[in-house]
């Protein structure tokens, strides 16, 4: 029996990374929201890693924050450690990652979603959508409660006919003994949505208490105070570090003895998992001239004892896990709380869905998430809050969004995904973005934050904070631009104890500063500006002027494939009708139904002279449009 | 690349009066404007649309000028493609036409399919429907040659050699992305400037080796003009009479520009001499006489190899040592012909002159000393470092401006280790050499990167 419940403009199913974002991006946007979810006391939990960031995910985490999304503001009120990774290296690959008290996350996203006026959350299991028309109208859930709504987003992560497998042991479930979602992933079957099985696993977790720590190395958090959102004010600064050790050739002989027990080798496990994210068999096996690898010790909250394992992950029989650990000098006594296991589970292949994460076969049905083949929090929430900009845009009667590949990070992974799909969880990385001089961290309010206001996401308050400090970066940059610093006995001897060669004759204080031995605090103490500056508009035109030229290099490149972007191709075309496309490109064309020349150009299959006979095509139907008028 | 900006010769190949190399696209002035020395500094970015412009085009890294030009400037969308046009009017025949497209290769521009004007011309909305059809059909026969000279290539030694390049660097790119995606994984050995400088060099030297063999593609397509010169009677129609009998000649006459020119064609190992003024050496055994010292002067300059013939049974002359001096700095083979008459030239003195030359003896009447001559011929050319019949040509001009480019940014890269750039910044630009390079052998998928990444390193948590 099922019974009428109630009628909204966006409905999420799933409260994880993606689902949290989603619901909040539609109702802040004004969108009459429900999310969904199996279990509420589970909102935005962390089934592995208890950490956030790191190279390209923390770039996501910005952007996220400066299209408004939450990922960045809850990560900056919970962590439990703070760092900033690839100092040394140069500025497009700084990333910041922190370690969470992935219990505090949790809490603290579900009270800001609590608060949240046009949001309603409730427990439950949806089991299938109302689908009339291949038009999504809403979900029915387990109870029979019928929900209306203008759109869908599903982001059930792992959850879709999840399988956890430990050594020889295999059951239903979903991460960390949850309820898992089998009807629903039939119903997405029977409305014609093709899946894909995908595997991922976790390490085991051990107490604290049980850790010889002298045994380890210790991994502190930065000193400088940091954070993810360009609103946090407010830093943490009792930080836990995490502590590093090794495996041995002890750990490693006892895995070789039992791999004929893992589901990896025996054939058990069927879907495929990521290569980026390798079990500890895995490691063993393929990398076997390595006499150790790297474990790192991680706290996972502030009031717990329990300590994630990085590096151990595996689904070898719980008594194996036992034996492992032992192996290892520092966890010789240690008491393993959880074993690790891995985790099947059904996707979505995502080559299914338009870049603004809509499903193709089913209108106004939007999906984000683990779901489309991703792994990672970071991607999760990326997709979420995209296709929660979307799916309420939509049900607001307003036009949808896509960010380029130029745009950000986020761009970047939908654009890949709905254009080549793949074939492994898809895990961002920074040499996915061709880019990626122009998606920095440092600078992703420069390029979101316009967007995010324009969508509804940012305060007016923010706005005008963001604005100053785009006018007090261009003003400096001009400054230096014009600025003539001379060769007087101060700034020759700055330069000789600097070790640079001194100068001959006056200088641009732009040029000067794209000396190797210059930075904007010498600027600083040579030719102050005459109001203090902020550090991070300080930052932001040292690194603007030092490597102009290499952005520029960047930007031409972006420029020189605008005007592919901008051929668009019309929704009706007929691939059919257009001879002369090899056979795999049409076939490809058909499937992934590119919007333009430049994304019909990155599908794998698609040569340039089936680019050439397609851009004819179009320019023929076009002209033949107007004849025809 | 669609909208790119192309290039091409306009003109019908061969010896015209002029010949055009026309560019079209967004960066087609840049390009232009780059190459271009015109009076009083004047840049064609400045000028007004369809004008034209007298000036020099001028090779930057050399700063030498390639050729005496007139450029007309058609900004878009009033022109032919609907896009910014450039037309070089070149008049100094094939060779200084071709150097002036080579230029703007290396510049940035791409060699244009056959017919890619038009197709612009009907994509941009210039041309009517009715010619669609024509652009269709043009399309697909490129692709047809292209396939055939794809496939042609995949087992070729150019492809392989361009493949190995491509993983050195894909390893150094993987290398790089690691420390960048995992910076606490210990297993890495963090990759340092001095690491990057000396692998980018050693690319570097590959791209150029490379490069080198393209000369010598351009050889084998065009032949390698040679001049015989030598006072009469010293035995130059012997002499090629010989060259062209011992290698059972391809024997074509070709007509050039000048009326009294006549070129002959032979093959020797590998190398097809074009032998310019034949006619000449058969007429009168003479060709300073025949033709006059300016003209003589000319045909010399053109040459890319000078045998230069003395006699052995004479002494050293006036003559001969002006010889010397006209072919100063040229490739030149020394040959002292007639040892089976009795020594009355002072070989020191020839060896003095010679200074590196290679210096061959032979008695053509006796059938002596030939296939020395050959093997010199064929050393100077090969170096000796590349055996016969096993030779990697890069003939085309598209793949001489892809490697020119791809060599660019290794330079670039280079440079930024130099100058301290962070390594991740560098990476860039090999990332762009690596791609480039991809783009020859038609393979530029990226996702090679990441593959390389997971089976070249143990990652993961």
């Amino acid at each position: 029996m099922s019974y009428e419940a109630g009628n909204y403009d966006v409905i999420v199913i799933g409260a994880g990374h993606a689902g949290s974002e989603a619901s909040l991006a539609a109702a802040r946007m004004g969108a009459k929201t429900l999310m969904i979810t199996i279990n509420l006391d589970m909102i935005a939990f962390m089934p592995c890693n208890p950490s956030i960031g790191g190279p390209a995910k923390g770039i996501v985490v910005r952007e996220i924050d400066a299209l408004g999304g939450e990922m960045g503001r809850n990560i900056d009120k919970t962590y439990i450690q703070m760092r900033m990774l690839n100092t040394g290296k140069g500025p497009a690959v700084r990333a910041l990652r922190a370690q969470a008290d992935k219990f505090a996350y949790q809490h603290e996203m579900k009270k800001t979603m609590e608060e949240e006026p046009n949001l309603t959350m409730i427990q439950g299991m949806v089991e299938r959508l109302i689908v009339e028309d291949d038009v999504c109208k809403g979900v029915v859930t387990m109870t029979g409660a019928e929900y209306r709504s203008k759109t869908v987003v599903i982001t059930t992560g792992t959850f879709l006919r999840g399988e956890v497998i430990l050594g020889e042991l295999k059951y239903s479930s979903g991460p960390n003994n949850q309820q898992p979602s089998i009807k629903l992933s039939e119903h997405l079957e029977e409305i014609g949505l093709d899946l894909v099985r995908f595997k991922t696993g976790t390490p085991p977790r051990i107490h604290s208490n049980t850790i010889d720590y002298s045994k380890t190395e210790i991994q502190p958090g930065d000193e400088t105070p940091r954070a993810f959102s360009y609103e946090t004010t407010k830093y943490i600064t009792e930080q836990l570090p995490c502590w590093l050790t090794y495996t041995n050739e002890k750990t490693h002989e006892i895995i070789d003895q039992n791999l004929h027990r893992s589901p990896m080798f025996s054939g058990m496990i069927k879907g495929t998992g990521p290569r980026y994210c390798p079990s500890i068999e895995d490691k063993v096996v393929r990398f076997n001239d390595k006499p150790r690898h790297q474990i790192f010790l991680e706290p996972e909250g502030r009031h717990t004892q329990e300590v994630y394992v990085q590096g151990l992950s595996t689904s070898l029989p719980e008594e194996v896990q036992h034996q492992i650990i032992k192996s290892i000098p520092a966890l010789e006594h240690a008491k393993m709380m959880r074993p690790g296991y891995a985790i099947e589970y059904d996707a979505v292949v995502p080559t299914q869905l338009w870049p603004t994460l809509e499903t193709k076969v089913v209108k106004n049905l939007y999906t984000a998430g683990q779901i489309n083949g991703t792994s990672g929090y970071e991607e999760a929430a990326g997709q979420g809050l995209m296709a929660g900009i979307n799916a309420g845009r939509r049900a607001l009667g307003k036009e949808e969004v896509i960010l380029s590949r130029s745009d950000a990070y986020i761009g970047v992974m939908i654009d890949d995904l709905v254009t080549k799909g793949t074939n492994e969880p898809y895990r961002l990385l920074t040499s996915r973005a061709e880019y990626r001089l122009l998606l920095r961290h440092d600078n992703a309010d420069l390029r979101l934050t316009e967007k995010g206001y324009e969508l509804g996401m940012i305060s007016d308050e923010r706005y005008a904070r963001f604005l100053q400090k785009k006018e007090a970066i261009e003003a400096e940059v001009k400054r230096l631009r014009s600025l003539i610093i001379k060769p007087s006995e101060k700034v020759q001897s700055l330069i000789r104890s600097l070790g640079g060669s001194e100068l001959k004759d006056g200088i641009r204080a732009a040029d000067f500063l794209r000396r190797t031995e210059i930075s904007y605090t010498h600027i600083k103490q040579l030719v102050p500006s005459e109001t203090a500056l902020d550090s991070d508009v300080e930052e932001q035109v040292e690194i603007q002027i030092k490597y102009e030229g290499y952005i520029e290099k960047s930007l031409q490149q972006v420029d020189r494939l605008k005007k592919m972007e901008d051929k668009k191709i019309p929704d009706n075309i007929d691939y059919d009708a257009i001879s002369g496309i090899a056979t795999e490109a049409r076939q490809k064309l058909k499937n992934v139904r590119p919007l333009s020349i430049a994304q019909a150009s990155r599908i794998s299959g698609v040569n340039p002279a089936d680019i050439s006979i397609l851009l004819v095509y179009i320019e023929q139907g076009r002209i033949a449009k107007v004849s025809n008028d | 690349m669609e909208f790119d900006t192309i290039a091409a010769i306009s003109t019908p190949m061969g010896e015209g009066a002029i010949a055009i190399v026309r560019l079209s696209g967004d960066d087609a002035f840049n390009i232009a404007d780059r190459l271009f020395k015109g009076v009083g500094n004047k840049r064609l970015m400045d000028v007004s649309s369809h004008t034209i412009h007298y000036g020099h085009i001028v090779d930057p890294k050399s700063n030498e000028v390639a050729e005496e030009v007139m450029v007309s400037v058609m900004k878009g969308p009033k022109t032919f493609t609907k896009e910014d046009v450039i037309e070089i009017n070149c008049h100094g025949g094939l060779v200084s036409v071709n150097r002036v497209l080579q230029l703007v290769l290396n510049e940035g521009a791409r060699l244009a399919e056959p017919g890619e004007f038009t197709k612009r011309a009907f994509l941009n909305g210039r041309i009517d429907l009715s010619q669609a059809e024509a652009v269709i059909d043009l399309i697909r026969a490129k692709t047809d040659r292209a396939m055939n000279v794809a496939l042609g290539q995949m087992d070729g030694r150019l492809s392989r050699l361009i493949r190995k390049l491509r993983q050195e660097i894909l390893e150094i790119l993987a290398h790089v992305e690691v420390n960048i995606d995992y910076p606490e994984y210990d297993d890495v050995e963090e990759m340092t400037h001095q690491m990057l400088l000396e692998k980018s060099r050693y690319v570097h030297q590959e791209i150029e080796k490379l490069l080198q063999t393209s000369q010598q593609g351009k050889i084998l397509r065009e032949g390698l003009s040679t001049v015989i010169v030598g006072r009469p009677n010293v035995g130059k129609s012997s002499l090629l009479n010989s060259l062209v009998q011992e290698n059972k000649a391809i024997v074509t006459d070709i007509p050039g520009t000048t009326r009294d020119v006549i070129e002959e064609y032979v093959n020797v190992r590998g190398v097809p001499l074009r032998l310019l003024d034949t006619a000449g050496i058969r007429e009168t055994e003479d060709i300073v006489e025949r033709i006059g010292v300016e003209r003589s002067r000319q045909v010399l300059k053109e040459a890319d190899l000078i045998l230069l013939v003395l006699n052995y049974s004479e002494e050293f002359s006036e003559e001969d040592r002006n010889l010397f001096k006209a072919v100063e700095g040229m490739d030149v083979i020394v040959i002292v012909n007639k040892t089976d008459l009795p020594q009355q030239l002072d070989l020191g003195e020839v060896n003095t002159l010679a200074k590196d030359y290679r210096i061959v003896t032979t008695s053509l009447k006796e059938d002596e000393g030939i296939n020395e001559l050959e093997d010199a011929i064929s050393s100077l050319f090969f170096t000796g470092a590349i055996e016969a019949g096993d030779m990697t040509y890069v003939s085309n001009s598209r793949h001489i401006a892809l490697l020119n480019q791809a060599n660019r940014a290794i330079e670039e890269a280079i440079d930024g280790v130099e100058m301290g750039t962070p390594i991740d910044i560098v990476q860039i630009d090999l990332t762009r050499s690596w791609e480039l390079l991809g783009e020859i052998i038609g393979d530029s998928v990226h996702e090679s990167l990441i593959d390389q990444l997971f089976s070249q390193f143990c990652l993961g948590k």
